[in-house]
C-alpha cells in the first residue's frame, strides 16, 4: 500500500511441484493486495515439492492473514515464517558496469573490498557478481551506481532458519536441501 | 481385473460413482466426447439455454439439498459464461463441481478455436481448479473435486478436460478404470487438512465468556447451514437463552417464529437485529464473516462487544475484527462441544440475570417493527412488501424461495418468514442479478417435493429469463413472481437518497418487454397483477399449476424504498428507519444519550 513504510518478512512456502502453482501463489498476493518484495523458486530434494521463498511486505497486510490465505491454496503444503533475526538470508547480484581502461581499477577495487567476482571482461565494461546478505548487496549496488550500471539483476533471497533454532517438526528436508 | 475404457466413459462413470443424480449443462465442440457416454448414463442432464444458467442451477440445487451441484459446459465462451456462477458460489461457499471442455492438449496455447485459459481465468473464483492432461488421472481428479468442494469451507471446484483425453478416436483417451479410496484421495492432497473439531481450551474460554455476559447475541451466518448445524444452534440458543440474528445467508437457520429470533441484521436489517448487535457485550459469531454489509463502518461496529468467532476457515478469524476467542472448526461440532461444556458449567443457572437486556430488546421490537405504508383496497397499485407477505401466507411453510439481487431480495428476506433451513436461495456475497430464475430451477430439481417460488425484479428477470424455456421443456414447475417497478430499484433508491434524485440510467419501462407475452412464448403460464385486490387470487391460481412454470408479474409502486437502511460506509448507529418511525427514533436516541 502506498504511503506505508514497508516491513519485510520472509516466508518459506513448500508447495506441490505442479504446473501453475507459482501462478496461484503470486495471484493470491495480487488479488488480496499483499505486496511481494522478492520471490525465489526452486525444487527441493523431494521432487514432489518445490520451495518458494517470498519476502512479503507485512505493512501491506498482517503476516497472519497472508499466511492463512496461503494455506487455503490446496497445493501449499507447509509454510515457515522466518523473522529476519532468526534466519540466514542470501541473495546473488549480477551487474554489468561501465569500466573503461582509466576507471577499471576503481571497479576492481570495489569488487575486491566486497569479496565479489569478475565474471566477464569487455572492452569498456565488466560483469561482476556478489552473493551474500541482501543488505550487503544493497550497499554494493549503491556504490556501483555512480560508476555506471549497464545492467543489473538480483535473484531474490533464499533463506533458512538459523541453526540454533529448535528444528521445526515435520520439515526435515528444509535443512537437507540448500 | 482392470477394465480398459476411454476418458469420456471414465468421467461419466466417476460422476455416477460419486452419486451424481443430475447435472446442468450445454454441449459444444471440446466436450462432445463426454456427452456421448452420457446418453447411456443414469445421470439426468438438464440442457440449459445459456451456460450461466447451468452454473446458477447447480448452485440452487446445492443450496436446497446440501449436495454438490454439477455443471458441465464446453471450452472458451462456455467456460467464460460460467465464471459468474463460479464466483457467486465461491463468495457464498456453495459446493459445486464444474467440468469444462478444453481444446486438445496439443492445441493448448495456440489460440485454437474456442480456446481460453480456463484454469487461469477461474483461479481466483474457485476453491481449486485443475487442468487434467492424462485420461488416467480423470477418476482421481473427480474424487478430489468432490472432496474439496464439499469438505472444509465448501466451494466451487473446476476440472478442465482437453478433448483428446476423452475422445475415443484418440489413443490418448485410453485408460484403465480404477476408483481411488478415501485414503488415496487424502494422500493425494498433502496440503489439505481442514480442522473440524474446536480446540477444547478455546471452547472452555468461549463458555466462560457466554456465562459471564449480560448482553449476548448469536450472530449466525451461512456456515450454520453449510455445517447442518441448525438443530445445534437452536439447542445452544435455548440452553443459554440467547437471542439470535440470522444474516442474509443464514435466513432459515433459526426459525423466525422462535421467541429468541431477531431476524436479519445489516444494511437492510431490522432495527432490533442491528441495534442489539451494536449494544451487545458479547457477539457469538457462528459461521459468519463480518461482511461489510453487516458491520457498517468497522471501527464503530459493536464497540462494547467481546467476540467469539467460530469458522472452519482460519483466514476468517481476525480478517475484519480480532476475536477474543477464535475457534477454528465445523460449526455443528463446535456448537455441540460448546453445549456440552456449558451444561457441565451449569448452563443458564450459572448466568447473570439478563432480564434488563431482554426487556430492552422487546422494547425495540415493539417500537421499531418492519413497516411500510399500507395500500387502501382498490387504490389500484401494489406494494412489493405486501406481495411478499401474501405470498408467504398462501404457500406451504416449507416452500423454497429464491431471489435475485436488489430491493426485491431485501424485501423477500425481510418479509418472508423463514421457519425451515434450506428454504432461502439467494446470492449474498457476489450480489448476482439474474440469479433467481436459474437458481429456483436448480432448487426445484433438487427438491421436487417442495413448492419453489422465485421472487425476482424486472431488471434481474431480463438477465436470465431464457432459462424458463429450460424449465418448460424439462417440466420443472417453478413459480416466478416479478416485482415489476420499471426500475433498477436499488440503484434508483441510492440515486434518490444519495445523488439528489438525479436518476441516471435506471428506468426500464413497465411494459417493454411485455412480461406476460414473453413468459407465454417461453412455455409458461403467465399472469399480471395491477391491483392489490388481485394479489391473493392470482397467487392461489399460480399455486394450483404443477405441470409447467408460472410467471406472475406484479406491477409495484416504484417509489417504494427498502428500510431500515444503514448507508454504505456509515456506522450501524446511524441506521435510518421508515419515515413513519423517524420521530420515535429521535426519542430513542435522546433516551440513549441520557443513559
Amino acid at each position: 500500500m502506498t504511503g506505508m513504510t514497508p516491513e519485510y518478512h520472509t516466508l518459506v512456502v513448500l508447495v506441490e511441484n505442479k504446473p501453475g502453482v507459482l501462478a496461484r501463489v503470486s495471484g493470491l498476493f495480487a488479488r488480496r493486495g499483499f505486496n511481494i518484495h522478492s520471490l525465489a523458486v526452486a525444487p527441493t530434494d523431494d521432487e514432489r515439492i518445490s520451495r518458494i521463498t517470498i519476502v512479503a511486505d507485512t505493512a501491506s497486510a498482517p503476516l497472519e492473514q497472508i499466511v492463512k490465505q496461503l494455506y487455503k491454496l490446496i497445493n501449499v503444503v507447509k509454510i515457515n515464517e522466518l523473522a529476519p533475526a532468526d534466519s540466514v538470508e542470501r541473495e546473488l547480484l549480477l551487474a554489468t558496469v561501465k569500466a573503461p581502461p582509466h576507471a577499471r581499477s576503481q571497479v576492481l577495487e570495489l569488487v575486491g573490498i566486497f569479496g565479489g567476482q569478475v565474471l566477464n571482461v569487455g572492452a569498456a565494461e565488466l560483469m561482476v557478481s556478489l552473493d551474500g546478505d541482501p543488505a550487503k548487496l544493497d550497499d554494493f549496488e549503491e556504490l556501483l551506481r555512480p560508476m555506471g550500471i549497464v545492467a543489473i539483476q538480483r535473484t531474490g533471497r533464499a533463506a533458512l532458519p538459523k541453526l540454533e533454532r529448535t528444528p521445526i517438526p515435520g520439515t526435515p528436508n528444509l535443512r537437507a536441501a540448500g | 481385473m482392470s477394465e480398459r475404457i476411454n476418458g469420456g466413459q471414465a468421467l461419466i462413470r466417476a460422476l455416477e460413482r460419486q452419486g451424481v443424480e443430475v447435472m446442468f449443462g450445454l454441449p459444444g465442440g471440446a466436450i462432445l466426447p463426454v456427452y456421448d457416454p452420457l446418453i447411456d448414463s443414469t445421470i439426468r442432464h438438464i440442457l440449459v439455454r445459456h451456460e450461466q444458467g447451468a452454473g446458477h442451477m447447480a448452485e440452487g440445487y446445492a443450496h436446497a439439498t446440501g449436495r454438490p451441484g454439477v455443471a458441465m459446459v464446453t471450452s472458451g465462451p462456455a467456460a467464460t459464461n460460467i465464471v459468474t456462477p463460479l464466483c457467486d458460489a465461491y463468495m457464498d461457499s456453495i459446493p459445486m463441481v464444474c467440468i469444462t471442455g478444453q481444446v486438445p492438449t496439443a492445441a493448448i496455447g495456440t489460440d485454437a478455436f474456442q480456446e481460453c485459459d480456463t484454469v487461469g481465468i477461474t483461479r481466483s473464483v474457485t476453491k481449486h481448479n485443475e487442468l487434467i492432461t492424462e485420461a488416467q488421472d480423470i477418476p482421481m481428479a473427480v474424487r478430489q473435486a468432490f472432496y474439496l468442494a464439499t469438505s472444509g469451507r465448501p466451494g466451487p471446484v473446476l476440472i478442465d478436460i482437453p478433448k483428446d483425453i476423452v475422445d475415443p478416436q484418440n489413443p490418448r483417451s485410453a485408460m484403465e478404470w480404477y476408483w481411488p479410496n478415501d485414503d488415496e484421495v487424502a494422500a493425494s492432497l498433502p496440503g489439505y487438512k481442514p480442522t473440524t473439531k474446536g480446540h477444547p481450551l478455546k471452547i472452555r474460554e468461549a463458555a466462560e465468556l457466554i456465562l459471564r455476559s449480560h448482553r449476548p447475541v448469536i450472530y449466525a451466518g451461512g456456515g450454520i447451514l453449510k455445517a447442518r448445524a441448525a438443530e445445534a444452534l437452536r439447542e445452544l440458543a435455548e440452553l443459554c437463552d440467547i437471542h439470535v440474528v440470522t444474516t442474509l445467508m443464514a435466513r432459515g437457520a433459526f426459525p423466525d417464529d422462535h421467541p429468541l429470533c431477531l431476524g436479519m441484521p445489516g444494511m437492510h436489517g431490522n432495527y432490533t437485529a442491528v441495534t442489539s448487535m451494536q449494544e451487545s457485550d458479547l457477539l457469538i459469531a457462528l459461521g459468519s464473516r463480518f461482511d461489510d454489509r453487516i458491520t457498517g463502518r468497522v471501527p464503530t461496529f459493536a464497540p462494547h462487544a467481546k467476540i467469539i468467532h467460530v469458522d472452519i476457515d482460519p483466514a476468517e478469524l481476525g480478517k475484519v475484527r480480532r476475536p477474543d476467542v477464535p475457534i477454528v472448526g465445523d460449526c455443528r461440532l463446535v456448537i455441540e462441544q460448546l453445549v456440552s461444556v456449558l451444561r457441565e458449567m451449569g448452563g443458564s443457572e450459572a448466568q447473570p440475570d439478563r432480564s434488563p437486556w431482554k426487556s430492552q430488546i422487546s422494547g425495540w421490537q415493539e417500537r421499531f417493527p418492519l413497516t411500510y405504508a399500507q395500500v387502501e383496497p382498490g387504490a389500484g397499485h401494489v406494494k412489493p412488501q405486501h406481495v411478499i407477505e401474501r405470498l408467504r401466507a398462501l404457500t406451504p411453510p416449507d416452500t423454497i424461495v429464491a431471489s435475485g439481487v436488489g430491493q426485491h431480495q431485501m424485501w423477500a428476506s425481510q418479509y418472508w418468514k423463514f421457519n425451515h433451513p434450506y428454504t432461502w436461495v439467494n446470492s449474498g456475497g457476489l450480489g448476482t442479478m439474474g440469479f433467481a430464475v436459474p437458481a429456483a430451477i436448480g432448487a426445484k430439481v433438487g427438491r421436487p417435493d417442495r413448492m419453489v417460488w422465485a421472487v425476482d425484479g424486472d431488471g434481474c428477470f431480463q438477465m436470465t429469463a431464457q432459462e424458463l424455456v429450460t424449465a418448460a421443456t424439462e417440466r420443472i414447475p417453478v413459480k416466478i413472481a416479478i416485482l415489476n417497478n420499471a426500475y433498477l430499484g436499488m440503484v434508483r433508491q441510492w440515486q434518490e437518497m444519495f445523488y439528489d434524485e438525479r436518476y441516471s440510467e435506471v428506468y426500464l419501462s413497465p411494459d417493454l418487454p411485455d412480461y406476460v407475452k414473453w413468459a407465454e412464448a417461453m412455455g409458461c403460464v403467465a399472469m399480471r397483477v395491477e391491483d392489490s385486490d388481485d394479489i391473493e387470487p392470482t397467487i392461489e391460481k399460480a399455486n394450483q399449476i404443477n405441470d409447467r412454470p408460472v410467471v406472475v408479474e406484479f406491477r409495484t409502486d416504484s417509489r417504494e424504498k427498502v428500510f431500515p437502511m444503514v448507508a454504505a460506509g456509515k456506522s450501524n448507529d446511524d441506521i435510518m428507519v421508515d419515515p413513519v418511525q423517524a420521530a420515535e427514533l429521535e426519542r430513542e436516541k435522546a433516551r440513549r444519550a441520557r443513559s
